[in-house]
């Protein structure tokens, strides 16, 4: 059950980022930026879709990936919160990256050491993705931070808003806990270090004052989100609920 | 004078020869500026075309389809992108052809003033829109100028893709519930005059081609494209087992090619002028990411700039 639960934790990252990040699609600040957005949307489907099939081989009961993304709820969804944030503006969609390519290149790379040979294999192809994300957000925080005052404006309010959101990445929850002593599961206390390394690097080149650790949300791992994740669910669900066990 | 009609001569024979010209070779101003209208419009369809399918890509029906559709919609960036590329090789540069688009002065194809208001017309675009746009482009990759035609190969390719990936979504539906045929059935009898509309007006009231066919830019005129279209779209609706809403489409013995029924002109125009039902969302939806992109783009240009002090 807990195997079961962390790959769909992983799953639902990986699809609702990717939904997000869809959103932005035709509506992109330059094509080239269009373009390498619609990139890292793909990827991050493609993602979710291994990890589903996954699961649905873990459940053995016929279900498709489609089943997982489609017909369950918002308390069944274990995404981290940081994922269905909305995208406001281009800064927040890069703040948002940012943090989470910087935690998920450390992560995969240890993930791809699992004792689960499946996930070894998934975080293997993922790393390849994720350093090339990480690329792309680490530079872009750099231009909008060491930019024009408007865009530092906006890049460290992104920062600042977003910023409550990333402790969830590094509190573990019981399925976490038991999939790492089972050498499934990364320590996130060493992936921690990592992090902030690079948030420390890339904040003073971006000159991005880097906010205080205060109060962190958290609850998405185990089903209990922010309000956005339901209209989130509703809109990418509609055909699915509308036309139930059909082939599209 | 005499120079420039032995240059006029010269430019004349080589395309007659079937030679293409290049960026850099002497060409007709009026050649320069015919090129430069046509990519344009073409890259901007592919800019403007993004929107429609885009309104899909969150509502997908399978993760299958959302990744598929992601990547078409990101093909058709790229494609706008050559294309940018290929226009500025003629000495005009993207953002004053972005800002001609957004102003009105520029034009992009009407198809995409369409709405899509169902997950079935992702299929019916695919099928029949880039069916046509096909067609068109395979003529294209002979085209004269060397830039445009190249990117047009490139093209092409991608276009068989998006455009079998849309059939495969009609099929899909057409084998499915008596709802998800229905839906085929609709989004079909909406796209099908607007697909055949794309190719432009009847040749006797198509000004320009005479010239673009003896430029070789245009190798064949409209209505033999359309023609072409239909003979090669019939029987693929057969197949899906769905019925093109035109009473007078018929196979012609004598002609070896379907007969079909006469094109509502007045629409044709109404939203080519703007009278379309997105005409004015779609405008709106490229000025407000351009916009609203203004900060980032000034943002990178700043950046740039001080590295490069910084450097220096």
């Amino acid at each position: 059950m807990s195997l079961k639960n962390y790959t769909l934790f992983l799953a639902d990252t990986s699809l609702i980022l990717g939904q997000r990040l869809g959103e932005w699609c035709g509506h992109g600040p330059v094509l080239e930026q269009d373009i390498a957005l619609t990139n890292i949307a793909l990827d991050y489907v493609g993602r979710a879709r291994l990890l589903y099939q996954y699961v649905s081989e873990l459940d053995a009961n016929g279900k498709s990936e489609d089943n997982y993304a489609m017909m369950r709820e918002e308390r069944e969804f274990k995404n981290l919160l940081l994922v269905e944030h909305p995208n406001i503006d281009f800064g927040f969609t890069v703040a948002r990256q940012f943090l989470i390519d910087a935690f998920f290149v450390p992560y995969l790379e240890e993930l791809s050491k699992s004792k689960n040979e499946r996930l070894s294999h998934i975080a293997d192809k993922a790393l390849k993705e994720s350093q090339y994300h990480l690329r792309w957000s680490s530079e872009w925080m750099i231009r909008l931070g060491d930019g024009t005052e408007e865009s530092h404006k906006r890049i460290q309010s992104a920062v600042n808003s977003l910023w409550e959101f990333s402790g969830e990445l590094f509190s573990p929850v019981p399925y976490e806990k038991e999939m790492l002593l089972e050498g499934i599961a990364p320590d996130v206390e060493n992936i921690l270090t990592r992090w902030n390394q690079s948030v420390n690097s890339v904040f003073s080149e971006a000159t991005i004052i880097k906010p205080k650790d205060s109060w962190f949300q958290k609850g998405g791992k185990e089903g209990v989100h922010t309000e956005h994740l339901g209209y989130i669910l509703s809109d990418m669900q509609y055909l699915q609920r509308t036309y139930p066990g059909q082939d599209w | 004078m005499m120079d420039r009609e032995l240059k006029n001569l010269e430019f004349q024979s080589r395309i007659d020869r079937d030679e293409k010209i290049e960026a850099k070779d002497w060409m007709p101003e009026e050649y320069r500026k015919t090129l430069i209208r046509q990519i344009g419009q073409h890259a901007h369809s592919e800019i403007v075309g993004m929107l429609p399918e885009g309104n899909w890509i969150t509502r997908a029906p399978s993760l299958r389809r959302k990744a598929i559709l992601l990547s078409k919609v990101q093909d058709e960036a790229g494609h706008g992108l050559y294309l940018y590329s290929a226009a500025e090789t003629l000495g005009i540069e993207r953002d004053t052809m972005i800002e001609e688009l957004h102003s009105g002065k520029a034009k992009y194809s009407s198809i995409f003033n369409y709405p899509t208001i169902s997950w079935a017309d992702m299929g019916a675009i695919g099928w029949l829109v880039d069916g046509a746009a096909i067609v068109n482009q395979v003529a294209l990759c002979r085209t004269s100028y060397g830039p445009y035609s190249r990117s047009m190969v490139k093209i092409c390719k991608e276009e068989s893709f998006h455009q079998r990936q849309g059939f495969e979504i009609m099929l899909q539906l057409c084998k499915g519930s008596s709802e998800q045929k229905a839906m085929a059935q609709d989004a079909l009898n909406r796209w099908w005059w607007p697909s055949l509309m794309m190719f432009g007006p009847s040749d006797k009231d198509s000004p320009n081609t005479a010239q673009s066919m003896a430029w070789r830019v245009k190798r064949f005129t409209n209505d033999e494209l359309r023609q072409k279209f239909v003979d090669m779209t019939v029987p693929q609706a057969e197949i899906l087992g769905i019925t093109i809403p035109d009473e007078k489409l018929k196979w012609n013995d004598e002609k070896g090619q379907y007969d079909f029924g006469e094109i509502n002109w007045e629409e044709f125009y109404s939203v080519v002028k703007g009278n379309g039902p997105c005409n004015k969302q779609r405008i709106h939806a490229r000025k407000k990411a351009h916009e609203e992109g203004q900060w980032v783009r000034d943002a990178a240009l700043a950046h740039a700039e001080k590295r490069s002090k910084k450097i220096a």
